[in-house]
């Protein structure tokens, strides 16, 4: 019953032999017009804005190394780096809290998440800062007995404090749930067998689950992170001397409103731009075992590592 | 035989209950399992075999009954003269001397293949990295595998993967190995060479409970064949009485399936 199809081995069939390696992409005119459009549009809109005296380039230039601006911007970036470091760590924290069975750890965690995610962020930095009206004396005591230390509530919150602690919480509430849906993406298959291979839940976590869990977390914690270098200029409103605060106060000086704001719109923009290097980076390194060919192409690569390793 | 009788049970399973909700999947199993002995677990689907075997490593609880390795219970201990839970630590310890090999290998894929097989001995078991490299060095050997110590779990095939995961199982120097249908997710073609490096384990007296659907294993390789069914034990004995000439209609019926 079997049939056997003959297939015409001559290039005489209905399509002839053409080999796709000697095709060349055909020109487009439509696509080079609308790129000379774009181009000239571009390059006359830079223009403008490059010979309106209004942007005041020149003033923009002077203070752009301005030491008020300069030791602001390291207030910033001394924020971020505290903030999103204590919230971090403060996240992963809430994060394996909020996964845990333990019902009082939950709660607890859900309840963090629910308050600091719900509120504005402006509102809980001024709340920081004026903590003093709810709290004149901040005590250490034990629950219901006597009171073992006790300090004046504005001698601790400076604006830094403030600051620090507003922005630590506030991230922590939203890096809990970035790292637990990073946790959550983790075959479950690798947390059983780092327990039958004896692990502690602590061990699998740092060795097995987390490493796995960062090509998840770090694409959204880089959007955290930019978030958090422009957030730091809400800090302005409780006297904080940031970036926007150092420009502002020469402004008020100067007068010079708009390009004052330039200089710290390219500052941010710069501190951005770098951190988007550095992403990408850390992304490059969580993907390494992704790529299938790379060090299959280096045999010789792979035996120098044993080599290293048994020596 | 009689040799059997007189050596003290390296696994022993008395009267185990386990139920996922209201689905009774293990309806009182009984077996004991002497050092050294390869045990093949045959039975359809549902019948529980896995769930047995997660049992004896304590990645699933039972409800009633009693499991002991080494001499040592499974998940409980006995303290002023009351059996409590152990604690999570207190299980992680005593899963040090059993190796597992899974259905979906689970390789850590961020690791390469000699950091999986060295993950446990230098992390769990205390061993220097050098000593653990050398012992890795020598199982992935063992398994045909020397040439990948440096690649991905990702770049090898299922079969090869497979062979890393039973060397990092052996790593630990396990007292008892568990097999949970090893190549059941591997092509065809790739099966051969899994069944030949476990074969070739059953040989040097590692004591073994492998669930599979590979008939021809448990024939060549198994002391014991154990055939389950709706969450017991229907059938047990030499391979050649379980699968040669099986008494039970059940076991009859699968095993035709097979031929």
């Amino acid at each position: 019953m079997s049939r056997i199809y003959l297939t015409s081995a001559s290039p005489e069939g209905d399509a002839p032999f053409r080999d796709v390696a000697t095709a060349h992409s055909p020109f487009r005119t439509g696509r080079l017009i609308l790129w000379i459009v774009i181009l000239i549009v571009a390059v006359d809109f830079a223009w403008i804005v490059a010979h309106n005296e209004n942007f005041g380039w020149p003033v923009v230039a002077a203070y752009f190394f301005d030491p008020t601006v300069i030791s602001g911007l390291y207030v910033s970036l001394g924020l971020t780096v505290v903030a999103m470091a204590l919230g971090t760590i403060l996240g992963l924290g809430l994060a394996i809290a909020r996964m845990s069975k333990d019902g009082l750890a939950n709660t607890f965690a859900a309840l963090f998440i629910w308050f600091f995610r719900g509120t504005p962020l402006l509102v809980q930095l001024i709340f920081w800062y004026n903590l003093s009206t709810l709290f004149p004396q901040l005590s250490i005591s034990v629950p219901f007995g006597p009171t073992l230390a006790s300090w004046d509530t504005n001698s601790v919150i400076t604006p830094m404090t403030a600051a620090i602690v507003g922005l630590a919480l506030n991230e922590a509430a939203y890096m809990a749930e970035i790292i637990r849906g990073g946790l959550l993406s983790v075959d479950r298959g690798q947390t059983e067998t780092a327990e039958a291979f004896g692990m502690t839940r602590a061990r699998a976590l740092w060795r097995i689950i987390i490493p796995q869990a960062m090509r998840s977390i770090v694409p959204p914690t880089g959007n955290q992170l930019i978030s958090m270098i422009k957030a730091t200029s809400l800090v302005s409103v409780i006297a904080m001397a940031d970036l926007l605060y150092s420009v502002q106060s020469i402004y008020n000086r100067t007068f010079e409103i708009i390009p004052m704001l330039l200089v710290a719109v390219i500052w941010y923009l710069l501190i951005t731009s770098i951190l988007n290097v550095g992403q990408s980076y850390i992304e490059a390194y969580y993907g390494r075992s992704d790529r299938r060919t790379r060090a299959a192409e280096k045999p010789a690569l792979a035996g120098a590592a044993v080599q290293e390793a048994t020596h | 035989m009689t040799a059997l009788q007189t050596v003290n049970p390296l696994v022993q399973v008395r009267d185990v209950h386990k139920s996922f909700d209201q689905l009774e999947v293990l309806r009182g199993i009984d077996l004991d399992i002497a050092p050294g002995e390869v045990v093949v677990i045959l039975g359809p689907s549902g019948s529980g075999k896995s769930t047995l075997l997660r049992c004896i490593n304590h990645l699933e609880s039972i409800n009633k009954g009693f499991i002991a390795v080494d001499g040592e219970q499974i998940g409980y201990r006995l303290r002023k003269n009351r059996l409590e839970k152990l604690s999570a630590n207190g299980i992680a310890r005593q899963r040090r001397k059993i190796g597992m090999v899974f259905q979906q290998f689970n390789l850590y894929p961020h690791m390469t293949v000699l950091q999986n097989i060295i993950e446990a001995p230098v992390g769990v078991h205390g061993e220097s990295r050098q000593e653990a490299t050398r012992n890795a060095l020598t199982l992935l050997e063992r398994v045909g595998l020397s040439e990948k110590a440096g690649s991905y779990p990702r770049q090898l095939s299922g079969g090869q993967q497979q062979r890393v995961a039973i060397a990092r199982a052996l790593a630990i120097k396990p007292k008892l190995m568990l097999f949970d249908e090893p190549t059941s997710a591997l092509d065809p073609e790739l099966v051969g060479e899994v069944l030949a490096a476990m074969r070739d384990l059953a040989k040097q007296g590692l004591t073994m409970i492998v669930v599979t659907h590979e008939i021809s294993f448990a024939r060549e390789a198994a002391d014991r064949v154990v055939f389950m069914d709706g969450g017991k034990v229907v059938e047990m004995g030499r391979p050649e009485d379980v699968i040669g000439n099986p008494q039970h209609p059940r076991t009859k019926s699968f095993l035709s399936r097979f031929l």
